[in-house]
């Protein structure tokens, strides 16, 4: 134990997954609401095109190692994709989920083509794909740890604004709020969590990150402020086990953290399912008067 | 002109996916006035308010909240009452989150008290459900919750689509001496029916739309035999000043 919080490596994975476990649910919680649980998933696609443009530059300006501009490109690749989806999909020109299929498909396909014009493989891409957090480096945790801390300040900053408009879009545009700047601040904030969690999860996995705590914390919690603060505290708990499982065992950390919030998940469902049986004899509005009196058999 | 006018809609069209909505309606609005917007289902009616609070685009024609353009309207003073209940999403949400949402406007993003929302919520008597989650409730009361979150921004103007649907007698006798209370204070209120049964006491006018068009926009339907009976008593008696709008009216016997 001693030895395992003691390896500089262990620390700086620690500190990932804990900052990226407990950011990824505050912006999904945002996400489930506006009915977009997928949208991680589809800008995760789209940073892959992001991955490889930054490898891409990298080996044409000669940097060693080739990917150092990997991260920097899929941030800016996938804010760019997902302030573009949700433009398309305000203006309603064509359905949101045939743009989505259409722009997540073209980020694999792209990463693919530019991975192999950088002069890669698409095995170089399989650590993206499926995380890394055992090489994270000290530059990574700084990224994460900036990322992490700006997503928490605007998700946390904004959250009375960015909750009107995923509650209510309708009801925000008629408050004149400014609604497509928010929820282009929600993408954004999407697709910065997408290129912090990417080391941890990986690409295909982030969207489980911020998805799945919140689908746990909404079969218990009773209010909105209640399903952010225990996703979060959800997710945070889930990387860090999982990461701790595979210090002791050689699994790939991504999959278990996410397997492990499913368990939580299904569990959470079936306990919650088990003590709130729906009572038939119970009236759901004891306060109300009935308003239709029956006098007689007609 | 001497006073100002809370709502001014001028030549307004709107087409959505390609048809023509709404065409060259005017409706205006003065402080303190009730105004119903009836018609059949399809004429527009819901269009027209969602136009008017930005809600929608329009094609052509100019719409002022308060004499201000749209991009610099006093959202603060607008109350909205959205016809549909939005669809209720898996995360839970109490009713006092929802009308704290209520307190945000234009680029005040600050969200107020949670006092403040269970005040507004106390007023459509639903203070003990606050912090119950709307997903939990029936129809009628995330309905009063609605009201709640327009209410709670202690608006001038008063926009309200079909509030009364789905709603029981008791709530709606609550609701309408709820904005009865406001409308003497001084809020104009723009209320979609389709009877005008439940607000006929105070109505001060009524603009039928058929087809996209103002049809008629004048006096209000007249009330039913019981609202005519002495006991009943009349929240407000009789129509306003003789002046403006109401002098090109009389020609559309309507409604």
């Amino acid at each position: 134990m001693i030895e395992m919080l003691t390896s500089p490596l262990m620390q700086r994975a620690l500190v990932a997954a804990v900052l990226v476990g407990a950011t990824a649910p505050v912006v999904g919680t945002f996400l489930v609401q506006r009915r977009l649980a997928l949208l991680g998933d589809g800008i995760g696609h789209i940073a892959l095109t992001g991955v490889a443009t930054g490898w891409l530059v990298g080996a044409l300006v000669g940097l060693t190692p080739a990917d150092a501009l990997a991260l920097p490109g899929a941030m800016l690749v996938a804010v760019l994709g997902a302030v573009g989806i949700e433009w398309v999909r305000a203006r309603g020109r064509i359905t949101g989920d045939v743009a989505m299929a259409i722009l997540f498909y073209g980020g694999i396909a792209g990463g693919v083509l530019l991975i192999k014009v950088a002069g890669g493989t698409s095995a170089n891409l399989m650590s993206y794909l499926f995380g890394s957090i055992a090489t994270v480096s000290t530059t990574d945790v700084g990224w994460t740890v900036a990322l992490a801390g700006l997503v928490l300040a605007v998700g946390l900053g904004l959250r009375g604004a960015l909750f009107a408009v995923s509650h209510d879009e309708e009801f925000a545009r008629a408050s004149g709020l400014p609604v497509g700047l928010l929820t282009s601040v929600l993408a954004a904030l999407a697709a910065l969590t997408v290129t912090v969690a990417m080391r941890v999860v990986g690409l295909l996995l982030v969207s489980a990150l911020m998805i799945v705590p919140v689908a746990t914390a909404q079969v218990v919690a009773r209010s909105f402020a209640r399903t952010m603060a225990l996703a979060s505290a959800i997710g945070a708990a889930v990387s860090v086990v999982g990461l701790v499982v595979t210090y002791w065992q050689d699994l790939p950390p991504g999959a278990v953290i996410v397997v492990l919030a499913i368990v939580v998940y299904a569990v959470t469902t079936a306990v919650q399912h088990r003590r709130h049986r729906p009572d038939p004899t119970v009236d759901p509005h004891p306060d109300l008067d009935d308003d239709v009196r029956v006098e007689q058999e007609a | 002109m001497v006073a100002g006018t809370v709502l001014r809609a001028r030549g307004v069209d709107v087409s959505l996916g390609g048809r023509r909505i709404l065409a060259a309606v005017d409706l205006t609005v003065r402080p303190g006035e009730v105004v119903a917007l009836l018609g059949a289902n399809g004429s527009g009616k819901s269009t027209l308010v969602r136009a008017a609070l930005g809600v929608v685009p329009t094609s052509a024609g100019e719409i002022r909240l308060f004499d201000q353009p749209l991009a610099s309207a006093p959202w603060r003073r607008i109350g909205y009452v959205p016809q549909r209940i939005p669809a209720v999403t898996g995360v839970p949400t109490t009713a006092c989150e929802v009308v704290r949402a209520g307190l945000l406007s234009g680029h005040r993003l600050r969200r107020g008290t949670r006092a403040q929302a269970v005040a507004a919520l106390d007023a459509m008597g639903m203070a003990a459900l606050a912090h119950r989650p709307v997903q939990e409730m029936s129809g009628g009361q995330q309905q009063r919750v609605l009201i709640a979150r327009a209410l709670v921004r202690e608006p001038d103007l008063l926009v309200l689509d079909e509030p009364t649907t789905g709603i029981d007698l008791g709530t709606i006798e609550t609701f309408v001496a709820t904005i009865d209370r406001m409308r003497r204070a001084g809020t104009a209120v723009v209320v979609v029916l389709h009877e005008t049964e439940s607000f006929a006491a105070m109505l001060d006018r009524a603009v039928v739309l058929r087809h996209g068009r103002v049809v008629h926009d004048g006096p209000p339907p007249p009330a039913r035999a019981e609202h005519a009976r002495p006991e009943h008593e009349h929240a407000h008696p009789h129509p306003v000043e003789p002046d403006g709008v109401l002098g090109d009216l009389v020609g559309g016997g309507d409604a």
